[in-house]
């Protein structure tokens, strides 16, 4: 058996990780909000907010809500995907593995994403900074993947994917184009939030530097946070985990030189206390996530890769967040939210038992 | 032949692992359509014992495990 040296196992990924949490460190030190230097569940919530899906937190003095803005660090995530795979010919349009069933996952993901605060990426990224909250969302997350695995296990597929035109795959990417125009001309009708998580923000070009080498970075690495935990578990291959865990030892260093490090469960930024919600908010993300064959991320990732099952699934992302605020299901540093969350939670695992069920077939 | 074409990870390595697992057959030959694919079931295939050999195959990879 050829053994693989640990530089090259392990390198990419732990370089990739400790990239993923310097920048997010630095892009809230340049002005994103607190413990959220990436966090693509909050950052495509912001974009739903931008194209006026949702306008949480609406103000009528200031005439915007508290979350809407067209996040650079998406773009930039997708094309720097995008970039590298054309460069390395992996740039392969695909799809058409059940795109229906992984827009409703992830609408429920992203439900969930919201009720604890943040994706899997800003989830680690909290724990950097000393939320305990967060590892209370750790304990989620590796419970819904678990869940998935069974499933894994058993024969879940969401089927196989076809090959796509170019046409088709160069969609989502030129979309990002789009959206980067609309940011560089803020036209009337795109919202920028004047107060509140959505006001504040690096600058444009920096962050959008930023994320294109981090989404070269993350092609180039496979990174994804729910395979670090899956792949653990199902293969003993703890490669993408090291990554995870790069990634909390960068933030963790970065906050404690800036002095932001701040130990404890209350106080938290963007983050609320509520034990048995961030921990349900976070099982419905690692479940759905699993099924999906991926975070929220790898999702961004594989879209600009030209899989177009992803593009669908982070399109679900988008509605998801709009539906979480617009139905009151999304969490706030004062609380869970005020509409029925109990009710939008138990549903998802519902929906994600179901599909889990249905989809179990006979491999090979 | 396990034909992982249109699968996405970790879905080609379950199949592989099953097909080990079921015959711990000597040659095995694997076909994925991405390179992410192909890394994983490499690395799956060494840890497995496995010496690894990729080749093209219709536009897509083709894996020959031997051991």
């Amino acid at each position: 058996m050829q053994k693989e040296s640990f530089v090259k196992r392990y390198g990419l990924l732990i370089g990739t990780g400790l990239a993923v949490g310097a920048a997010a460190v630095l892009l809230t030190a340049l002005g994103n909000p607190a413990n959220m230097g990436f966090c693509i569940a909050c950052f495509l919530r912001d974009i739903a907010g931008a194209l006026n899906f949702q306008r949480a937190g609406f103000d009528a003095e200031v005439g915007t809500g508290i979350v809407q803005y067209i996040r650079p660090e998406i773009i930039g995530l997708v094309l720097g995907s995008t970039a590298i795979a054309m460069v390395k010919k992996e740039f392969r349009p695909k799809g058409g593995s059940s795109p229906m069933t992984r827009f409703i996952l992830a609408v429920f993901v992203m439900i969930g994403a919201l009720v604890f605060l943040g994706c899997p990426l800003r989830m680690v990224i909290r724990i950097g900074g000393g939320d305990l909250n967060a590892v209370v969302g750790l304990v989620g997350f590796a419970v819904g993947i678990l869940i998935g695995i069974l499933f894994l296990k058993r024969g879940f597929s969401l089927r196989r994917a076809y090959q796509q035109s170019m046409a088709e795959g160069l969609v989502f990417p030129v979309l990002m184009l789009a959206l980067l125009v609309l940011l560089m001309l803020g036209p009337d009708f795109i919202v920028f939030s004047a107060k509140g998580p959505g006001s504040m923000a690096a600058p444009i070009l920096a962050a959008l530097a930023v994320a294109l080498v981090i989404g070269a970075l993350a092609q180039r690495s496979r990174l994804c946070m729910v395979g670090g935990i899956r792949d653990a578990v199902m293969f003993r291959d703890f490669r993408l985990i090291s990554a995870f865990a790069a990634i909390i030892v960068a933030v963790l260093v970065g906050n404690l030189i800036l002095n932001k490090f701040n130990l404890g469960f209350a106080e938290q930024p963007i983050a609320h206390s509520e034990a048995l919600w961030n921990l349900l908010g976070m099982v419905l993300v690692g479940w759905g996530s699993v099924l999906l064959g991926g975070c929220p991320l790898r999702q961004l990732i594989l879209a600009g890769e030209g899989n177009t099952d992803s593009a669908v699934t982070v399109t679900g992302f988008i509605v998801g967040a709009a539906v979480s605020h617009n139905f009151g299901l999304a969490s706030s540093a004062t609380g869970i939210g005020t509409g029925p969350v109990a009710v939008a939670v138990v549903t998802g695992f519902v929906v994600l038992a179901v599909i889990s069920v249905m989809n179990l077939q006979k491999l090979n | 032949m396990v034909d992982a074409r249109g699968y996405s990870c970790p879905t080609p390595v379950v199949m592989v692992q099953k097909a080990v697992k079921d015959g711990s057959p000597r040659k095995l030959e694997v076909a994925v359509d991405n390179q992410c694919s192909v890394e994983n079931v490499t690395r799956f295939a060494r840890n497995a014992g496995y010496q690894v050999t990729v080749s093209d195959f219709e536009g897509d990879f083709k894996l020959t495990l031997t051991k």
